[in-house]
């Protein structure tokens, strides 16, 4: 066993502020073996006019990207996670890939519905690449998948402009929207990058929407979850990270553990406090994090890291106005855990939702 | 004199065991909803559109249905505004700060609309008020 410190400095770009700085203890099976990766996600940069920008989603990105350079030792790569920009514009995303141009570290793309809906992802894929992809990265296999993808008549027939096909996918609970999948063709790509692996690779795959059905009601859903957990249920470790959902979530579906990540931009209340929601599959296992005090304009945002001690996934929450958070993976029980937060006597009571 | 004084009391008692009172048409609670819920539906597209404020931002961004607004907890203490407020006073504080805009007068219709589609999108739960 070795132990290494990753010295977690935050608050660099909030003068006048306290500077919260705290020492995390990653445990390493094996050194050598072992990284980190940090995530960032959902920070939904949004165009006003001209050169002007909402202030406050900008000031989430430039604060988490500051961030992550912070971290020590270094993040092997950085993971952005989806939904850079709010309408999916040149400018949006331009703008957001400046400010993502920061990071010192290598950036893998997730595609968002946000970056989507607009021209379909063809500017995005000039910026950052492929839709979807794979890549090893020191014997973990990690496959990123665009899972925002719907039918073809409610993108290509639908609607009388790209504008309002991105407008009508904007909006969360917008009854007009349409569920998100994956799609056969990108299924069998996946089944075909995996055939070449042996099952005991470690597997994380990133999506943007969580490949698991939560609440159709604002997308917290992928329509061929069920498809894609298939092809993945034979590995023996194996993890979805996704983000989408701006809270924290985390479960199991049999042998495949589920983490959301955070928003930068702005947090999303759960399914369950929405009165009028009907039918909700909100993770079982899931300690809420805290309802978002509004008038602090980063709480309940953040970032995380990530490392791979053992194969599977622990997930360090970094929140701006609230202790910061760890869900591991535990051995024992073979889910993924709160750290602190797990234990209905250990909650604190701003956790209540309504 | 007495006799027409106790037929006037008789009818009058009569009047007020129901059998001759003006009951509330179905007409008219079918008119009186569909008035609120057109105020209603209209505080739904100011929830949802980009230019209640000035930067773009909606209601609904943060606020999917209206969800964690909870409007059955007001009028309550809001210790970042040092004192107890109703709920068109928050909605104007984030009118003001993640909209940039303009605040809204308390019987603006506008207001109105958009503190009915809150508390619609919130029936059935109990009121609370106060509650933290």
């Amino acid at each position: 066993m070795q132990r290494r410190r990753f010295l977690q400095g935050t608050g660099l770009l909030a003068a006048g502020q306290i500077l919260p700085i705290s020492l995390v203890e990653l445990a390493f099976a094996e050194a050598g073996q072992n990284f980190a990766f940090a995530y960032i996600s959902d920070s939904h940069i949004q165009h006003i006019k001209g050169s002007q920008f909402v202030r406050n989603w900008d000031r989430g990105l430039i604060r988490a990207v500051a961030e992550t350079n912070l971290l020590s030792p270094k993040p092997d790569f950085i993971v952005f996670g989806g939904d850079l920009a709010q309408l999916g514009s040149k400018e949006e995303l331009d703008h957001g890939a400046e400010m993502l141009s920061a990071l010192k570290g290598k950036v893998h793309h997730v595609m968002g519905e946000h970056d989507y809906y607009l021209d379909l992802g063809e500017y995005w894929s000039r910026l950052f690449g492929p839709h979807y992809y794979s890549f090893d990265h020191k014997g973990v296999h990690f496959v990123v998948l665009n899972s925002i993808l719907t039918d073809d008549d409610w993108i290509y027939r639908r609607w009388p402009t790209p504008q309002q096909r991105m407008a009508e996918m904007a909006g969360l609970d917008n009854p007009n929207g349409s569920p998100f999948m994956v799609g056969e063709k990108q299924r069998q790509w996946l089944k075909d990058d995996l055939a070449k692996l042996d099952r005991t690779t470690p597997l994380v795959v990133f999506s943007h929407s969580p490949l698991q059905k939560i609440y159709k009601g604002w997308n917290f859903w992928t329509e061929d979850a069920e498809e894609v957990q298939n092809l993945l249920k034979d590995f023996r470790k194996v993890t979805v990270l996704y983000g989408h959902v701006h809270q924290i979530q985390y479960n199991r579906i049999g042998a495949i553990s589920f983490n959301s990540v955070m928003a930068t931009a702005w947090p999303w209340p759960y399914p369950t406090a929405y009165a009028q929601a009907g039918e909700v599959h909100l993770p079982k296992l899931t300690v809420p994090m805290n309802r978002a005090d509004p008038f602090f304009e980063r709480d309940a945002t953040g970032w995380q890291f990530i490392d791979m001690a053992s194969g599977n996934v622990d997930l360090h929450y970094t929140l701006y106005e609230n202790r910061s958070r760890v869900v591991r993976f535990n051995p024992q029980t073979g889910q993924p855990e709160d750290s602190v937060y797990q234990t209905e006597s250990a909650r604190m009571a701003p956790q209540n939702h309504y | 004199m007495n006799a027409t004084k106790s037929s006037t009391l008789a009818v009058m008692l009569l009047a007020a065991t129901g059998a001759f009172a003006d009951e509330f048409t179905a007409a008219d609670e079918q008119r009186w909803m569909q008035e609120f819920m057109t105020v209603q539906q209209e505080g739904r597209k100011l929830w949802t559109s980009p230019e209640l404020g000035t930067n773009g931002v909606a209601c609904a961004q943060c606020h999917p249905n209206a969800a964690n607004t909870h409007p059955e907890t007001y009028p309550k203490f809001q210790k970042q505004l040092g004192k107890v407020v109703a709920l068109w006073e928050m909605v104007n504080w984030c009118l003001r700060n993640p909209l940039q805009g303009k605040p809204l007068a308390a019987d603006d219709p506008k207001m109105t609309a958009l503190l009915s589609y809150a508390t619609y999108e919130r029936r059935g739960v109990k009121l609370e008020p106060g509650k933290h």
